[in-house]
């Protein structure tokens, strides 16, 4: 396929006209996404009383125990590659991104690369290269521009996980969660890359020394006249590359830690009011370097064909990426849409939250911590660690890990499962107890017991239909042991299989399983 | 090919048992010597006299080094096994098979385990490096699938299979109680135990089996050379073993309500044994009651009541001390706790009590003088995935 490659927007709509007739390759632009939002939701109004300052009104989006910027990252992706391998049915490679960006200030590790993991989740091919970008908020600008950039399909995935001392406004306004955006040329494309125009400034507003919990702030009102005017400048410059005004913008998206200077931005920009998307900071809050990426994939949601959207992002300078949606998106039907992520979540305690997030020691179980994960092992194991790969028997038994003489493989990650039967572990370690344990039975076949997450255990029944969603198990020696667990189907899925035994039978075994007095707060 | 066995071939002459509990003031060493030194007293030998050793422990030693040092044997062939919580039986089998095959004229089985210097309470396994992705979840928790599972496939009411659950563990613990070997000699009556509160599943803490440190050994010899040493030798009907491979856990057939490696294992022992009805014929049976639901599926899987019906078996007293066939009548892991390796040979020492008449009057089962065959058994692992011993012990 001919590569556009990111030229420049003035150079690229010249050649476009001039090859008119072919102008369907020569379109670059965002081609699918997918995005993660944790299931725990903190009640802002639950921090006051024990932080005696802070909270306010609304909720904000927890990484639950088991999650980091990896895993949400993993399954904002996954959405991603699910809609693009159902749209392109027989494309094999093409539509599979050939590099992957991953961008996140929270980085699970240093020194090695994050985006590895990602990498052998999607069981991309070994010559993909896959590299992170960490640190800054806006080093997931870099991940978007460097995925539009690269040649062919290349997926930008960015995660954060926004903490902030007890009582302070970063810890409420802040969130965590995960976008991902693939891109790509020609047809598949749903939202064409107009122009993108960037701004940098070298200014100290907020700074956050590596390892610590939390940013400090200089005075706000210097942050907010620094961000308003790159805002500004940044917004001028891409109209005018693609010689428009503020007019003609139909959605106006703007990110940005600094919540004055984006409403700033906001005013100055000359576009209505009832154009400038919804920030999403009632429920999800701001998960600083997913926020662009997140607020994209909602107005690609709601956004019909022909509309034109101006995505600025303000973080040490400022982007302006003007963007016009294309006929394919009318057909595009996001794995799991954010309206639908935003509206499905349970409550998290604050005094949950603050343990999760190592601000609050609680007593260990007293059993002995995990054991360190042997790094050579897993790396014989990586299908089935990370691709979750199952293996087909000669006796045509589906095997969950594949057995040694499985030839045929297959990732059954994207399968959907049915309870058969499932206990309450109180004695197991956990870094949230209870443990919620199921042997599950899978649509493709194959049988796991495996554990389950997002889940109240009084909530769970046999018969209970569960996805698989990629995790972190637990850290030992530094070393993260990621694989993979269940979690209730909660959507139309739910209901493909077994729906008749969600009956007396499934009732009594919840009942026999008990139902929990100290519960987590998921719900 | 064939399973033959050694039937009347070997028989055990003599056996120790250290009392079961936390033994703070024991080492691993302690309690090596004092089984076997009960041991040598039952049988009237020496340490010299063995010819060779099979100790059994599962993470308490390593090699066969730790029993030679604290029995300060000189040039003796000794191994360590392990093989879950079938170690201990594990231990004797080797002996026995030792002593069958004509290699030596006596050997002896010792297994012992010092669980309770490890800083937690319940049972943990070393680590072995691996990928991560084995299951984190306790064996508790596994077994605790079985009783709605097997309520569910009978139609067992669940407060009834809640009783029947509680039945097993206050039968247990009363036995346990006449027992001054057991760890725990109190009586719990249906109604505390179904008040517990739970810890895995609808299970409680009262529904897992004891931890302790505990030691137990046997010496066994040439049937035919076995009243040099006693009167009364327990001759070896049957020795079976299964090593699961794991295919239940992944296999969607399976449903939780037997243990296909434990009704294997039997199946073997009884055609070892010549057994054709076994709860007509066996005089007791001592099983692995890791949980109580597991005891009343072992039940059912080693033949001893019909498919569906233990539960009521158990509610009925068929298995009590004084039922048709006791079961666990020396307390079982219920009562005694379960220092791994010593476990499978605590069984055995019931059998060599009960079977010889030795058992005090107010614990005798009721079978005495009746019938003359004992079985033992020991599972280990998880429903799904698991090794299984089967052992038929008889007089005569």
């Amino acid at each position: 396929m001919p590569r556009s490659a990111g030229l420049p927007s003035a150079a690229r709509i010249k050649y476009s006209i001039f090859h008119a007739k072919h102008v369907d390759w020569l379109v670059r632009g965002v081609t699918g996404w997918g995005v993660h939002l944790p299931y725990p939701r903190l009640d802002r109004s639950a921090i006051r009383d024990v932080a005696g300052a802070g909270g306010g009104k609304g909720t904000r989006t927890v990484a639950s125990y088991d999650e980091d910027t990896t895993t949400m990252g993993a399954e904002a992706a996954r959405g991603a590659l699910l809609v693009q391998a159902a749209r392109v049915p027989a494309a094999g490679r093409d539509s599979r991104p050939g590099s992957l960006w991953f961008a996140t200030t929270e980085p699970a590790y240093a020194d090695r690369t994050n985006a590895t993991v990602l990498h052998a989740v999607l069981r991309l091919d070994r010559s993909v290269p896959a590299y992170d970008l960490t640190g800054s908020v806006r080093s997931a600008m870099a991940a978007v521009r460097a995925a539009w950039q690269a040649p062919g399909a290349s997926l930008a995935v960015t995660a954060d996980t926004r903490t902030g001392l007890p009582g302070s406004g970063d810890e409420a306004a802040g969130g965590d969660a995960a976008a991902a955006l693939l891109f790509g040329d020609g047809n598949d494309v749903l939202a064409e890359i107009l122009a993108w125009e960037s701004v940098t400034e070298e200014f100290v507003d907020r700074w956050r020394a590596p390892g610590a919990v939390a940013s400090k702030l200089w005075e706000e009102r210097f942050g907010e006249n620094r961000y308003t005017e790159l805002g500004a400048e940044a917004i001028k410059l891409a109209l005018g590359a693609a010689g428009i005004d503020a007019s003609g913008i139909d959605r106006l998206v703007v990110a940005g830690l600094h919540e004055r200077a984006v409403a700033g931005v906001q005013r100055a920009s000359g576009v209505p009011a009832e154009r400038i998307a919804d920030r999403l900071t009632a429920v999800v809050g701001n998960p600083g370097a997913a926020q662009p990426a997140l607020l994209l994939a909602a107005s690609l949601e709601a956004a019909a064909p022909g509309e034109t959207i101006l995505l600025v992002t303000l973080s040490d300078g400022a982007d302006a990426v003007l963007l016009r949606t294309t006929g394919a998106l009318a057909s595009y039907r996001p794995a799991r849409p954010v309206a639908v992520q935003v509206a499905r979540g349970g409550p998290v305690s604050y005094g949950r939250y603050l343990h999760w997030r190592g601000l609050l020691p609680v007593e260990p179980p007293r059993r002995p911590e995990p054991a360190r994960v042997s790094s050579s092992a897993a790396s014989r194991n990586t299908g089935w660690k990370y691709g979750f790969e199952a293996g087909l028997g000669d006796d045509g038994a589906v095997h969950l890990p594949p057995g040694p003489a499985d030839d045929s493989r297959r990732s059954a990650a994207d399968e959907v499962g049915t309870i058969v039967t499932f206990t309450i572990d109180r004695l197991s370690y956990s870094l949230s107890p209870p443990l919620v344990f199921a042997i599950v039975d899978f649509d493709g076949g194959g049988r796991l017991p495996l554990e389950l997450t997002d889940v109240a255990p009084a909530d769970v029944v046999i018969g209970g239909r569960v996805e698989m969603t990629f995790r972190r198990l637990a850290t030992s020696d530094g070393i993260h042991n990621y694989f993979w667990k269940g979690r209730p189907v909660r959507d139309a899925r739910a209901a493909d299989k077994n729906t008749a035994s969600k009956s007396a039978a499934s009732k009594a075994a919840t009942e026999a399983g008990e139902s929990a007095p100290d519960s987590p707060p998921e719900k | 090919m064939g399973s033959h066995g050694i039937a009347d071939r070997v028989a055990i002459v003599g056996m120790g048992c250290t009392r079961f509990g936390e033994h703070w003031d024991k080492g691993i060493d302690d309690l090596i010597v004092a089984a076997s030194n009960e041991t040598f007293a039952s049988a009237g030998v020496t340490k010299q006299d063995v010819d060779a050793y099979w100790f059994g422990t599962a993470q308490s030693a390593m090699s066969g080094i730790a029993l030679a040092r604290p029995l300060g044997l000189v040039d003796k062939p000794v191994t360590r096994v392990e093989n879950y919580c079938a170690t201990g039986s594990e231990a004797l089998r080797q002996a026995a098979y030792a002593v069958a095959s004509g290699a030596y004229d006596m050997a002896m089985a010792v297994g012992a385990e010092k669980v309770k210097d490890g800083g937690y309470s319940g049972l943990n396994a070393f680590p072995i490096p691996g990928d991560g992705t084995a299951r984190s979840v306790t064996a508790a928790a596994m077994f605790s699938m079985v009783a709605p599972a097997y309520a569910k496939k009978y139609g067992v009411p669940l407060a009834d299979m809640k009783t029947a659950l509680a039945r097993v563990a206050s039968k247990n613990h009363h036995n346990g109680k006449l027992n001054p070997r057991a760890q725990f000699r109190k009586d719990y009556s249906v109604e505390q135990l179904c008040a517990m509160p739970t810890v895995a599943g609808s299970l409680s803490v009262f529904d897992c089996a004891g931890v302790a440190d505990g030691a137990a050994a046997a010496i066994v010899v040439r049937a035919e050379d076995a009243h040099r040493y006693t009167d009364k030798p327990l001759l070896i009907k049957a020795l079976s073993l299964v090593a699961g491979n794991g295919s239940g856990l992944g296999d969607p057939n399976y449903d939780y309500t037997t243990f296909p490696e434990v009704a294997a294992a039997a199946a073997d022992a009884y055609a070892q044994a010549g057994i054709a009805v076994p709860r007509a014929e066996l005089a007791m049976a001592e099983v692995h009651d890791c949980f109580t639901p597991t005891e009343i599926v072992l039940t059912e899987d080693l033949g001893l009541a019909d498919r569906g019906t233990a539960w009521k078996e158990v509610l009925s007293g068929t298995f009590d001390l004084d039922g048709e066939i006791p079961v666990n009548p020396d307390g079982g892991l219920k009562a005694f706790g379960h220092p791994v390796g010593a476990s499978g040979l605590r069984m055995m020492f019931e059998a060599w009590l009960q079977l010889r008449g030795e058992a005090p009057q107010e614990r005798r089962i009721s079978t005495y003088g009746k019938r003359s065959l004992a079985l033992t058994h020991n599972l280990g692992g998880y429903p799904g995935e698991m090794v299984s011993f089967v052992s038929v012990v008889g007089l005569g």
